[in-house]
């Protein structure tokens, strides 16, 4: 399989991105029970492969949108996790200043256009950036990742068409936990996905997303597409949900046996983990070196949020305008 | 100077500003109009002639028709700004806002502050607004005080061809996202205008007429109504004020508490309707800092709270006009 094409180097970076967002998400649900990160937030955890497989063909240049739930592509995308964290505590050395939060951490230097309280409402900015890269003739691309609840938002269908119509350098990532917030997606959505996108001429398939390899596959291909100016795609990446759709839903929709299956069954680490050692690509003990250093990682990251301070009360009132009076 | 219309005006800065920088792109319903068809391929120019004969000039690329997607296109062209152009978009209809309302104020508007001051959204919002063109309810309101609301957006609403241009190439070359609204009746008033680029600066009242017993405040076609009815009280010995705000965020409070605080009455004539409207915005303003000035009460004059109507005769009442402005005036003088 694909694994055997990527070097070993990309691989372990493939396991330690994942991990660092396993990791990330695990010390939030953590640090959220000490009551010090305000409001509420959505966890990634269980849909790295996503994330990790994307982004792995972007640079700095690249774009990508998100949703809520954007640790995970936050992290795949290079965001710098000590920001990141202290983002989430509200201090004024996160990504955002403090002044974003969970629900809208972004970092434009890395491409991340910010993750989203709207539902769908990253889609049609994203085609906006790759207008731009288009326009100004590069060969960027700009990802849209939304959830199967977008699929039912007009905004989506709306950017679905203007970024076909404009043959824009687009790629909707569809990452689909089964669930929009506490509906399952059966229950609300017609159709399919992927025959959606037929419908307006986009290349587009379904995907295992707790498989890296095949995400990574699947998103070569149709990146490599919209950067040779072949247009946009549709990726109906199909990822479990490990956690509720916030850090304080109970989660009591879906039964304990599920939940303890998906975590055995559907897991994209253990399934790495199992597929590099078969092909014997990576040795174990690399792996268990990575996931040291990535929990030292989000140890300092914890530190530095903890060390920082919050927004001056000067910072209620800048930067609504470049320049307002 | 020339003489030219509203509509020429705004023409030749949209022109202006393509020309001088390579990052300006429109995007709209029927920008150019006639897009894939057989016949003429700039039939339109704009639903109202706006944006005519630019596609000849700057080509397909960057003048951009769109599909009927308000939320696609106004989404698509804040991502644009967000990553190195400055579009400007056209809402043919400002009512046709409340499909985009999402990307207008819950993005466009918030990204500088959610994102920590690191985002610039250099982009233009053009849409029509106002009664008077017989279209009922739907085509015709005046949503100016609904952006006004949102911090983070800035509003301009020009009442006359110089300030029209001058104001469009402020906003064009503004590093905010800026709502620019066109009334529908003044498209074809004259004026002089420069030939050249200038630009009028935001947060600037202009004081169209001085008096000194009646300040009238006054937005975008109002701003006519007003002189009108400070003529007609000239007749009658009562010498009026009329202040155009030109843009309500950011609002220029200084001119306006300066004046109000000379002369002491203030009538305030808002084509939008009454209540969180812009008479009532301003109002309280003034209220709160010269009330010790104000020798008697604020009056407004604005549309009722009502949808705007489409027989004739009921529009006609249903927009602020000089008689209503005049009413207002001598209930405050003759107390």
């Amino acid at each position: 399989m694909f694994s055997l094409h990527l070097p070993r180097e990309r691989l372990l970076e493939a396991y330690r991105t994942m991990q660092t967002i396993r990791s990330f998400e695990e010390r939030v649900i953590t640090e959220m029970g000490t009551g010090d990160i305000p409001g509420s937030t959505h966890l990634y955890a269980g849909q790295e492969a996503s994330a990790v497989g994307v982004c792995m063909h972007l640079t700095d240049e690249d774009y990508i949108s998100s949703t809520h739930r954007g640790h995970g592509h936050c992290i795949a995308k290079g965001c710098d996790i000590n920001a990141m964290m202290a983002e989430l505590f509200g201090r004024v050395t996160g990504t955002c200043g403090g002044k974003g939060g969970s629900q809208h951490i972004a970092d434009l230097r890395k491409g991340m256009l910010g993750a989203n309280g709207i539902v769908a409402g990253g889609a049609p900015i994203t085609c906006g950036a790759a207008l731009s890269a288009k326009l100004r003739k590069t060969d960027r691309v700009a990802i849209a990742f939304a959830g199967d609840g977008a699929m039912n938002e007009g905004a989506m269908a709306e950017s679905l068409n203007l970024a076909k119509i404009w043959m824009l350098p687009i790629i909707f990532v569809i990452e689909d936990n089964g669930f929009g917030e506490a509906t399952a997606n059966e229950f609300v959505s017609a159709g399919s996905f992927v025959r959606r996108a037929e419908g307006y001429d986009i290349p587009s398939a379904e995907v295992d997303g707790t498989d890296v390899f095949k995400v990574y596959t699947a998103a070569g291909e149709a990146i490599e597409r919209a950067r040779a100016g072949g247009g946009p795609s549709l990726l109906h990446v199909h990822v479990p949900r490990y956690y509720g759709h916030y850090s304080g839903d109970p989660d009591t929709y879906r039964t304990p046996e599920e939940k303890k299956i998906m975590r055995q069954e559907q897991d994209c680490l253990i399934k790495f983990r199992n597929k590099v050692s078969v092909e014997d690509l990576v040795k174990g003990s690399a792996l268990e070196a990575i996931d040291a250093e990535v929990i030292a990682a989000v140890d300092e990251s914890v530190k530095f949020a903890r060390n920082s301070e919050f927004p001056p009360a000067s910072a209620l009132t800048t930067d609504v305008y470049v320049k307002y009076v | 100077m020339a003489k030219i219309s509203f509509r020429q005006a705004l023409n030749d800065a949209l022109r202006l500003e393509m020309a001088r920088d390579p990052r300006v792109i429109m995007m709209g319903e029927d920008l150019t109009g006639g897009a894939g068809g057989n016949g003429v391929k700039d039939a339109w120019g704009g639903a109202f002639g706006v944006t005519r004969g630019l596609l000849g000039e700057f080509g397909p690329e960057r003048i951009r028709d769109t599909p009927i997607s308000e939320t696609a296109f106004i989404g698509a062209a804040a991502g644009a700004a967000l990553t190195g152009m400055r579009p400007v978009a056209e809402l043919m209809f400002v009512d046709f806002a409340g499909v985009c309302l999402d990307q207008i104020v819950n993005q466009i508007a918030k990204f500088r502050y959610m994102f920590g001051g690191r985002a610039r959204t250099p982009l233009v919002i053009r849409a029509t607004y106002g009664a008077g063109t017989r279209s009922a309810a739907q085509h015709t309101q005046a949503f100016y005080p609904i952006f006004t609301h949102f911090p983070g957006l800035k509003v301009v609403i020009p009442s006359n061809p110089y300030d029209a241009k001058g104001l469009l190439l402020q906003a064009m070359r503004d590093d905010d996202p800026v709502i620019f609204l066109e009334n529908k009746m003044l498209y074809d008033t004259m004026g002089e205008v420069p030939d050249g680029s200038y630009t009028v600066p935001f947060g600037e009242a202009k004081v169209v007429r001085d008096g000194k017993d009646v300040m009238i405040v006054a937005i975008g076609r109002m701003v006519k109504i007003a002189e009108e009815a400070a003529r007609k009280l000239q007749a009658d010995g009562i010498s009026a004020c009329v202040i155009d705000p030109r843009t309500t965020s950011p609002l220029d409070e200084d001119t306006l508490i300066e004046f109000a605080e000379e002369i002491g009455r203030v009538v305030i004539v808002d084509e939008a309707t009454p209540r969180c409207g812009m008479a009532a915005d301003i109002s309280a303003m003034l209220a709160d800092k010269c009330f010790d000035s104000l020798r008697a009460p604020i009056k407004m004059v604005t549309a009722p709270h009502t949808p705007v109507p489409y027989a004739p005769n009921l529009e006609d009442l249903y927009v602020p006009n000089a008689d209503a402005v005049i009413k207002a005036v001598k209930s405050i003088i003759e107390r």
